[in-house]
């Protein structure tokens, strides 16, 4: 009975899996297909004639759409943006939970009220200032508006307002200054708040699509989630090259995402917590 | 205010006025320059400053006037852009109303499912049983692809002639000709349904963390009153849930009635322009057509509208909190 129950059990939760990994499956096979195979009526399940002609195409680029450039500014602005995100909310949230200065509650008050406000609100003005500082169509404006945001500068502050006090306080007692505590103390204690808040940031970028759809312009300066819609537009039915975009912008997180899992999940669960 | 900063400075904590509850301990406080905890602000401050409070301003500024984009003159309109949007007279209206319509009927539809299927599945998740760390795993992932990607994809899963969700139908005969992207109500259901694979992981996994919160000595004692799974989710689950509950259901009808990307990549706004959503439209009109003064004034209305249901939700929750 508990066998059977078990079995039962298992078969559900496969099943489920089933839904949701078949579709991506579906989507790696059929940028191996050719377009006529991919386009046939009933579909196969497996391409007969299995072809790489899908990533040729998209790999050769024509300078209407260059994916491989597209690709590695997707690479260089996710990056760029986790990195400069963790300079500026670690010391900014480091400030917020160990300092104490006037106008502090104003501040964080301030920081979290943003949390509220839908992004799109921020679109246009935004815009009109990425423009002013000469950014516009350029991977700047991918890489520093993003980084305002207030999720790293919460996070991390919830982070640091758990950590003991007391190797701070020894750390003083050698004569380190508030600087050094933040180094040499506070941040390698945070290596896992840390890992976190750098993928879920490289994540948010990589992914973010309305953005870069309205501040790029050029073919050049694409990263891949606007260039995918370009693709969808430019290849019509060719599905297999379609496919191959999709899966060039989703086997990079995936993996990241098989590595990191733990991080991510624990990081999204506890922005949950916020409330 | 400087006064007090030094004050904080010196050696005894009960100076301190602002730390968290209860008196800090004497010793506690660290000496710090006056200026210190500014300079650790201030480069979060500098972006925060003028891509976050500057915009928020100036976007208001923007819907005050006919902001052309490509035009030198920008003349001052006062609120005309947002009288505009309320007189059914004039060229903005009725599509404005169309995709704030299109946008409501997506929250409508999607919320009530983003909120019940991925508690049921955290309840399903929080049984302990071998391979449970890699099913939560499985259900999250396509939760970290991007919009791109989801939209694309389906598009071509949903595709009418060619997709493999009506071969699929058709070969387990059902019907296999459903025009999901193109007809109505398909493509509403399509929506609905792909942002429900996309994103059930996120809300599973912050239902599935407040469930764990909960004390299990609550359903200890349950189980000795001899009450039902039905009456423990009811009596326990549920309540204990409330905060979370309170924060998905916010978030969702803020995602939801954020949803862009889907219908552009999906739909495309089909059939006529009946999914083309408020943020479509806005983004549409504002950073395509240029006219940026009209949009921004959207995008206000928009965010007004949302900050009402978002209250109005708060409201019922804590009313029912009293009850």
């Amino acid at each position: 009975m508990r066998k059977v129950r078990g079995i039962a059990w298992y078969t559900i939760l496969i099943g489920m899996s089933l839904v949701f990994i078949a579709p991506l499956v579906w989507m790696m096979i059929t940028s191996f297909k050719s377009t006529g195979e991919a386009t046939r009526v009933p579909p196969t399940l497996l391409p007969h004639e299995p072809t790489t002609r899908a990533y040729h195409d998209l790999f050769s680029g024509s300078s209407q759409t260059p994916v491989l450039r597209w690709f590695l500014n997707s690479l260089i602005a996710a990056t760029a943006q986790a990195t400069l995100i963790l300079v500026v909310a670690s010391m900014a949230a480091y400030a917020l939970a160990r300092l104490e200065f006037p106008g502090k509650r104003l501040v964080f008050g301030l920081i979290i009220a943003t949390l509220f406000v839908p992004v799109f609100t921020l679109i246009i003005p935004n815009f009109l200032i990425v423009d002013r500082l000469g950014w516009l169509d350029t991977l700047w404006a991918l890489i520093v508006p993003g980084a305002a945001g207030a999720f790293g500068v919460f996070f991390l502050r919830q982070f640091f307002l758990g950590l003991p006090r007391e190797l701070e306080e020894a750390a003083q007692l050698e004569g380190a200054n508030t600087w050094q505590i933040f180094i040499k103390v506070i941040l390698p204690l945070s290596k896992p708040a840390l890992a976190t808040l750098a993928v879920i940031s490289f994540l948010g970028n990589w992914n973010d699509f309305i953005w870069p759809v309205y501040v790029l312009f050029s073919p050049d300066t694409f990263t891949l989630p606007p260039g995918l819609s370009i693709l969808q537009g430019a290849y019509d039915i060719d599905y297999p090259v379609i496919m191959g975009g999709a899966a060039l912008a989703s086997v990079p997180v995936l993996i990241l995402f098989l590595i990191t899992q733990r991080y991510i999940i624990e990081g999204v669960s506890r922005s949950g917590l916020k409330g | 205010m400087v006064q007090e900063s030094v004050s904080t400075a010196g050696r005894t904590g009960p100076a301190d006025t602002t730390a968290g509850p209860g008196p800090a301990p004497a010793g506690r406080l660290r000496r710090v320059g006056v200026a210190t905890p500014y300079l650790f602000l201030a480069p979060y401050a500098l972006l925060f400053t003028t891509f976050v409070l500057a915009p928020a301003v100036y976007g208001f500024w923007v819907s005050l006037h006919d902001w052309d984009y490509l035009l030198s003159g920008k003349p001052f309109v006062g609120l005309a852009n947002y009288q505009a949007l309320l007189d059914s007279g004039s060229a903005v209206y009725e599509e404005f109303w169309q995709s704030m319509r299109a946008t409501g009927t997506f929250t409508l539809a999607s919320v009530p499912l983003l909120v019940t299927v991925p508690l049921a599945l955290a309840l399903l998740l929080n049984r302990s049983f071998p391979g449970r760390t890699f099913f939560r795993a499985v259900y999250f992932a396509p939760y970290v692809l991007g919009v791109a990607v989801i939209g694309v994809l389906w598009r071509f899963l949903l595709d009418p002639n060619l997709g493999a969700v009506n071969a699929l139908l058709g070969a387990v005969g059902l019907p296999d000709s459903t025009p999901w992207t193109t007809g109505l109500p398909w493509a509403w259901i399509s929506l609905v349904a792909v942002t429900v694979w996309w994103t059930i992981g996120f809300n599973a996994v912050i239902y599935l963390a407040g469930v764990q919160d909960i004390p299990r000595e609550l359903y200890e004692a349950a189980r000795i009153d001899g009450g039902g799974r039905w009456a423990e989710f009811r009596h326990i689950t549920l309540p204990g849930l409330r905060p979370v509950l309170v924060f998905v259901v916010i978030n969702t009808i803020l995602a939801s009635s954020n949803m862009f990307g889907q219908s552009l990549l999906i739909t495309q706004g089909a059939p006529g322009n009946e999914t083309r959503t408020a943020i479509m439209y806005i983004a549409q009109k504002g950073l395509r057509e240029y006219n940026m003064g009209s949009a921004a004034a959207m995008s206000y209305v928009l965010t007004l509208a949302l900050l009402l249901v978002s209250v109005i939700t708060f409201r019922l929750f804590r009313d029912r909190d009293a009850a």
